[in-house]
């Protein structure tokens, strides 16, 4: 299944700033890094270079996935704001 | 105190989904003042099931549904399929029946007629707002702090969905353990109407469920299916969080191996995707439910984790908890009294419906499961299309040979005691469904 083209048939306004929160130290000490494998959107991906995460919250579908995997419990997740974030118009 | 206060109404109501809307509407009718605050843009925008809405619990919320609500297909058909790597078992059951029992909707559509409906009858409805906390005062909840203005009630209803950060706010809940909820992935496709007919063998307006088993989930705690709409076919799957953290799958490659497998495929074939989306189901059962109450407070719907997994059901728990909560806020606003004990008559009456009786009737299910999945949704499963493709083998081997080979293999591969520990298991689910 082509991801990025799935994520495309979705009505996303997204707000410059991100909803989700990773902490960078608890991360780099996180062997598994679950969310990167469970989120259905591809949201986060691991920067080996920069040692931190990236997360790319404008496709993110608000499920909250990765915030009850999070091994640490240190991802601090929030719905985006009233007018931001995904819209499922079939649902 | 908080008698004087601006932004002061009876019940605020958060989420727009059909616990939030039919405990809303509840409350209207009996002439009180009721807001919804829903984050989205309009009801249902944040909503995703697989999925079908049930007609009697919807008829005890909006009798007249069916003249005026944005249905896709009454369903008629009902399929169970036993899905192999490649093969597969379905059993089916159809009833062309005049009483309908459920209909297949797209929640961007139902929703919104639903809170159309509910602010006709004086629901004031809130959109694009977020409540960001609860105000709790002496103990009691009082209001709700969202990103621009505090808004304040003398009960709040939390139908805030599957992730309730409010409910895990004030303490009724607990953060969620992966292996309590299923993450769901769909894809809605877009295919005509007499390709739908042909291929479901439906007519117009009919619809047909698949309920699928194994396949690319084959000893996983997850299970598939399928939904006719109209236009369109929902495809999807739930599976636990925590499976799909130890086995390192990712659900969208799941959902492919389903829409990829032979017995699948077909269905959907030059279909294109309208909708890809992703929810979390609250799948823990009974163990799971939170506290549902507190002091000016009650938790409906998924937000009270009421989800019957077994039977697919959830929209209608969350549209009859939602309305008991509804009635519970009438009583407790004409004696002006919301105390503990007062909302505690939501969870005391909601507890003689098939709400929290059905869950708890399988609250041993998800425990079973859980421990037994690698026999029971794994061997199992493939010994009912093994026994199959055995019945329908030609092949010049006598058929005594054939069977005795068959339950020769089958006993040998699970051995005496893991019968026992099956049969075990089986009486148990068996025990507390039916007796006690």
């Amino acid at each position: 299944m082509d991801l990025d083209k799935n994520l495309s048939t979705l009505k996303y306004s997204p707000d410059e700033k991100s909803h989700l929160t990773p902490c960078d130290g608890d991360c780099r000490n996180c062997k598994h890094k679950p969310c990167i494998n469970t989120c259905p959107a591809g949201v986060y991906e691991w920067l080996e270079e920069e040692q931190k995460l990236l997360v790319k919250h404008e496709n993110c579908l608000e499920c909250g996935a990765c915030r009850i995997v999070c091994e640490k419990k240190s991802l601090k997740w929030e719905y985006p704001k009233g007018t931001k974030g995904v819209t499922f118009k079939c649902g | 105190m908080t008698e004087n206060r601006k932004n002061k109404t009876n019940v605020i109501v958060v989420g727009g989904g059909p616990a939030g809307i039919s405990a809303a509407v509840t409350v209207a009718r009996a002439g009180f003042q009721v807001v919804v605050i829903e984050r989205g843009s309009f009801s249902g925008a944040k909503n995703v099931f697989g999925g079908a809405i049930y007609a009697q619990p919807t008829r005890e919320i909006f009798p007249d549904f069916e003249k005026t609500a944005p249905l896709e297909r009454q369903n008629i058909e009902h399929r169970f399929a036993i899905l192999g790597e490649s093969d597969s078992t379905t059993v089916s059951y159809r009833s062309n029946s005049e009483t309908p029992v459920s209909y297949s909707v797209i929640r961007g559509k139902f929703d919104r007629w639903m809170a159309d409906e509910a602010q006709k009858e004086g629901v004031i409805l809130v959109e694009e707002t977020v409540v960001r906390s609860l105000i709790t005062e002496n103990g009691k909840v009082v209001g709700v702090k969202t990103e621009l203005e505090d808004f304040y009630s003398d009960i709040v209803i939390l139908a805030d969905g599957v992730n309730s950060l409010l409910a895990k706010q004030i303490g009724l809940r607990k953060e969620l353990k992966p292996k309590d909820v299923a993450l769901s992935v769909k894809e809605v496709i877009k295919l005509d109407r007499e390709k739908i007919n042909e291929r479901f063998l439906i007519n117009d307006n009919e619809g047909c469920i698949y309920q699928l088993f194994g396949g690319p989930m084959l000893g996983k705690l997850g299970l598939g299916f399928i939904y006719t709409n109209k236009e369109s076919v929902s495809i999807g799957l739930g599976i636990t969080l925590d499976e799909l953290n130890t086995s390192g799958l990712k659900p969208y490659e799941l959902l492919e191996g389903l829409k990829t497998h032979p017995t699948l495929a077909p269905l959907i074939k030059d279909g294109e995707v309208l909708e890809y989306s992703a929810h979390l189901i609250p799948e823990g059962g009974y163990k799971s439910i939170p506290k549902l109450y507190a002091s000016g407070v009650m938790v409906i719907g998924d937000a009270g984790m009421l989800v019957n997994n077994l039977h697919w059901e959830g929209t209608n728990l969350a549209m009859i908890s939602g309305k008991i909560a509804g009635e519970t806020a009438i009583l407790a606003l004409g004696k002006k009294d919301f105390s503990e004990k007062m909302m505690s008559r939501y969870k005391k009456k909601l507890s003689k419906t098939f709400v929290l009786k059905d869950m708890y009737s399988y609250r041993s299910l998800m425990e079973v499961m859980h421990k037994k999945k690698g026999v029971f949704m794994d061997v199992y499963f493939r010994k009912i299309n093994a026994f199959f493709e055995m019945f329908t083998s030609v092949n010049g081997i006598p058929k005594r040979t054939l069977y005795r080979k068959f339950i020769f293999d089958f006993c040998k591969e699970r051995g005496f005691f893991g019968l026992i520990s099956d049969f075990a298991g089986i009486i148990k689910l068996l025990w507390e469904v039916l007796v006690k």
